[in-house]
């Protein structure tokens, strides 16, 4: 790709947050941060915003998203209680680390709870006290604040503005006995505010952790986030990565995260998107060693104007590594989903066993997915599947439901449930499933809350 | 007044601009057992699907009242609340639904429709249980996706567990007796005579004179070309099963 045309200009909004806002963001008395910043954003802005031009970008038109918005970095602490945010579980979290529109909020966290061998920071914490820990860790993943592929140039943002997020290190051997919780509350700010946080999560050998990511939408202000992750499994770790996108209705949420696993290590990633306007889930996983396994499944229910798009690319790297994908969806009104998947398998990646399935209802007639499930296999010894479909409502099905008593929005809040439900049963922990399908339900019963109030008006 | 449980007058409907039922006459009064044969293709699934309140037949003429009310305005739902049940032809499947799941909320959406509170989860429990042991029936038919990977009999007797549990005034049964191996037959047709009652109807569409050996009926009914052509106790469906519909399809086509 060597088009570096300056014709897609930076949205002015997120241009100005280039200038002289560094001074403000933690970490800001290091010179190698400082440094690492102003690269980024040289790199950036000679990058540009991802268009549509570029073929991971083609179905997500993030420029047009971004025109007319402007942003600048949170600085209110805004009062908020986690009483609005719901428990996951009866089971309490062993530790959790909440966000306000990008900024820690101690008070609303907890990390005491934590046994030895596990470390819970935030990232400015880290990069204040213990800059060492970072060190070969930050960025080494994502080469963000030198890569030059346009495509990929969120994560030159989000290097240039990094301010703050989560460092999980978990000692070779240790389980960690709870799930670890990263709530990102969003949309109180009185004006809309850019965060780009950047988590770290490194496992070590044999070490096992459960990380459940919550991001919410408390408010109506529709803020932009570009999160980076960057996990790093070492040989048999084994890392369940839960993520609830539930941001408010007017926001802008991007995420970019990237995976190496060590041979032997499981990765298993659940991605359920319900809010924002536009979102984007961009994973990149790498099985570096044998016997590597990742399992990426997700869910998305979109509805009015609503825009989610999930980006994966899965690279095969080793001999004996499996890799299964499942994301299903449900598309209401004029909601358009897009789902990319790439299976790539390298020359001596033998044995691969990689599949890959995308479905989705399309409720509404102007709803729209775009899928391009792909594979790339230049092994001889593999077996690999991927497929997509889209598809209404099954009208026998409906009907059948109907003659049995049950109304038509009980009924399709049934099907559609069922659909859902066969990716939420992928997950491998059953307390986890209760509460995504929760969620589902409580998406479907909107839904007839609105259409009841749609009835009533008209009448 | 209402000591009829279903008129049906003049009924005529239409499937994709052509029509199907071309005058239907029928008329059953509360504990009675009517029955419904024909050959192949006279429209006998069209008028059960009619009756329930599918969508794609269009009635063009006619009229039908059930109970007293006036059953084509009614949503298929607001039908079998008001205790109108179809055994299907051909069940549907629906992958993902547990079976318990799909008979509570059957249950609990036609108890609502009558006023009656709903189960909940122990209380429906108990209730499926009882059903399943008077129709003979393992519980681990609750436990599978609603008619998915049934056979053809299983799915038969999932229709008359339903029926036992929706408590219907007028049950449709729409050739439940196919593909029922003898044992399944009298297990299907005991669960019927056991529904049976003075305030309960019901209407089999079949090809056989075998389940009306089980269950007799009070009217036997020819259906041909989309009209009843005839009308006769027990014994027509004897008649019928020696000397078939020869004299029934060799009638003109009236225009
Ligand atoms: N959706 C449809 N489109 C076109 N024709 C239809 C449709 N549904 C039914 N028909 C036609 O209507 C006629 C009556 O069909 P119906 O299923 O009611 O017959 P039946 O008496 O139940 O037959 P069987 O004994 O085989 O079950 C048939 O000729 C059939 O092809
Ligand atoms: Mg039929």
């Amino acid at each position: 790709m060597s088009e570096r045309t300056q014709t897609v200009p930076l949205a002015p909004g997120v241009a100005r947050l280039l200038g002289g806002e560094a001074a403000a963001l933690p970490g800001a008395g290091l010179p190698w941060l400082a440094e690492r910043r102003a690269r980024a954003a040289e790199r950036f802005g000679a990058l540009g915003l991802p268009h549509r031009r570029l073929e991971a970008w083609k179905y997500t038109d993030l420029p047009r998203a971004l025109k007319d918005r402007d942003y600048r970095p949170a600085r209110e602490l805004e009062p908020v209680s986690l009483d609005a945010v719901p428990a996951l579980t009866e089971e309490e979290p062993l530790a959790r680390l909440t966000f306000v529109d990008g900024l820690y909020r101690p008070e609303l966290s907890r990390t005491e709870a934590l046994p030895e061998g596990v470390r819970l920071l935030t990232l400015a914490q880290a990069l204040e006290r213990e800059p060492a820990l970072l060190e070969g860790r930050l960025g080494a993943l994502t080469a963000d604040d030198g890569g030059d592929d346009p495509q990929q140039a969120l994560l030159a943002l989000n290097a240039a503005l990094i301010d703050d997020g989560l460092v999980l290190l978990v000692e070779a051997g240790v389980t960690v006995p709870g799930r670890i919780e990263l709530v990102q509350l969003g949309g109180l700010a009185a004006e809309p505010v850019y965060h780009g946080p950047r988590h770290l999560v490194a496992l070590g050998e044999g070490a096992r952790a459960t990380l459940v990511e919550r991001i919410q939408g408390l408010g109506p202000t529709g803020s932009l986030a570009n999160a980076v992750t960057e996990i790093r499994l070492a040989e048999r770790a084994s890392l369940t990565h839960l993520r609830l996108q539930e941001a408010a209705d007017e926001a802008i949420e991007l995420a970019t995260t990237r995976v190496a696993q060590a041979a032997g290590s499981r990765y298993e990633s659940f991605a359920l998107t319900l809010g924002a306007a536009l979102s984007r889930h961009e994973l990149l996983v790498t099985l570096d060693g044998e016997e590597a396994e990742v399992a990426l499944n997700g869910a998305y229910l979109l509805r009015g104007s609503q825009h989610g798009d999930t980006t994966s690319r899965i690279e095969h790297r080793v001999p004996n590594t499996r890799a299964s994908e499942t994301y299903k969806g449900a598309l209401d009104d004029s909601a358009r989903a897009v789902f990319q998947g790439m299976i790539l398998v390298e020359r001596d990646a033998q044995k691969t066993d990689g599949r890959m399935l995308n479905k989705t209802l399309l409720l509404s007639e102007k709803a729209e997915i775009d899928a391009k499930p792909e594979l790339e296999i230049y092994a001889d010894d593999v077996q690999c599947a991927h497929g997509a479909t889209a598809g209404e409502i099954d009208s026998d099905a409906l009907f059948y439901l109907r003659s049995r008593g049950l109304d038509e929005r009980q009924a399709r809040a049934l099907l559609i449930e069922a659909f859902l439900a066969e990716a939420v049963e992928t997950l491998s922990d059953e307390s986890l499933r209760e509460p995504l399908l929760e969620r589902v339900r409580a998406w479907l019963s909107a839904a007839g809350e609105r259409g009841r109030m749609e009835k009533e008006s008209a009448a | 007044m209402t000591d009829s449980m279903l008129k049906i007058e003049n009924l005529h409907a239409e499937v994709e601009g052509k029509e199907i039922l071309k005058g239907i006459d029928l008329e059953i009064r509360p504990g009675e057992v009517h029955a419904i044969m024909g050959p192949n293709g006279s429209g006998k699934s069209t008028l059960s699907y009619v009756l329930s309140g599918r969508e794609g037949y269009e009635i063009t003429r006619g009229s039908v009242s059930f109970k007293g009310k006036d059953l084509l305005a009614l949503e298929p739902e607001e039908r079998a609340g008001e205790g109108l049940f179809l055994a299907f032809q051909y069940p549907v499947e629906i992958p993902g639904v547990p079976n318990t799941t799909f008979l509570r909320e059957a249950v609990n959406a036609v108890r609502e429709y009558r006023g009656e509170e709903r189960y909940d989860a122990l209380k429906f429990m108990k209730f499926v249980r009882a059903k399943l042991k008077e129709l003979g029936m393992a519980d681990e038919f609750l436990k599978r996706a609603v008619n998915v990977g049934f056979s053809g009999g299983e799915k038969k007797r999932n229709e008359v567990l339903q029926m036992a549990c929706l408590d219907p005034s007028l049950a449709v049964l729409d050739e439940t007796d196919s593909g029922l191996d003898i044992d399944a037959l009298k297990a299907v047709a005991e669960g019927v005579n056991a529904l049976r009652g003075p305030e309960r109807s019901f209407l089999l569409i079949t090809h056989y004179q075998r389940l009306l050996g089980y269950i007799v009926p009070d009217r036997v009914h020819v259906l041909s070309r989309g009209r009843i052509v005839e009308t006769g106790g027990p014994e027509l469906a004897e008649k019928l099963e020696a000397e078939g519909y020869a004299a029934y399809v060799g009638e003109p086509e009236a225009a």
